[in-house]
């Protein structure tokens, strides 16, 4: 099979999008990286936030991970599958809940982060 | 049966999954967009990271979301036409993401 198979088709070329999202996991988890290795040197630590490459490689990757975050949280029903006596709980609920608990737990980052200004 | 580590590749590749689905968003804002506007300054970011929760924190951003990485990458580098490297693939993805929780390990309680 040509390496190209997944441009053929729409659903196969969201499907390689969902899957490349890994580079730019894998790329931010890499900054992170640096970043502690810098830890120790406050000038390093800031030049490196600064660092306008750095910035725009970030810009690019934030919706390519907000692309996995949907992608990831729209999976759960079929992991998650819960029942209520006889009736099953509904997927767009469970669904739901992970997009709510997403946002309270991005909230309570953001609002520490802010007490360290 | 044949043995396999395939189970543990894969949980370590879900855990990254939901870590990075539940905190990459939130944590990218922070360093990039709140940090170039001065909302935040790197030195109070410096000091955050100073807790050991923070430490944490950031270790299980970056050792799970390499295994989460390594996981994936090996198997759509294959559907990408890395079928001939399909030896050594995993060694080297799997490599990476056990070095680089080596090295968040060092940095973050040694260093």
């Amino acid at each position: 099979m040509p390496s190209t198979w997944w441009l053929k088709r729409k659903s196969y070329f969201m499907f390689m999008v969902r899957e490349l999202t890994c580079l730019f996991v894998g790329g931010y988890a890499l900054f992170l990286l640096i970043l502690v290795s810098q830890l120790n040197d406050a000038d390093g630590f800031a030049a490196l936030l600064k660092n306008p490459l750095v910035i725009v490689l970030q810009v690019i990757a934030l919706p390519m991970v907000l692309y996995h975050t949907v992608t990831w949280l729209n999976l759960t029903p079929k992991v998650l599958v819960i029942w209520r006596g006889e009736s099953r709980v509904s997927p767009v609920l469970i669904a739901a809940a992970h997009y709510l608990a997403w946002l309270v737990v991005s909230v309570i980052i953001l609002w520490i982060v802010s007490m360290y200004r | 049966m044949a043995k396999s580590n395939e189970p543990i590749w894969w949980s370590l590749f879900s855990a990254g999954g939901v870590v990075a689905a539940f905190f990459f968003p939130i944590t990218i804002i922070i360093t990039a967009i709140v940090c170039s506007a001065d909302w935040i300054s790197a030195a109070g970011l410096q000091k955050l990271a100073g807790h050991s929760l923070a430490r944490l924190y950031l270790f299980v951003l970056i050792s799970l979301p390499l295994f989460h990485w390594a996981h994936r990458f090996r198997y759509i580098g294959m559907d990408l036409g890395l079928k001939s490297l399909s030896g050594i693939l995993p060694v080297v993805c799997y490599g990476a993401a056990l070095l680089g929780t080596g090295l968040a390990v060092f940095f973050l309680v040694w260093a």
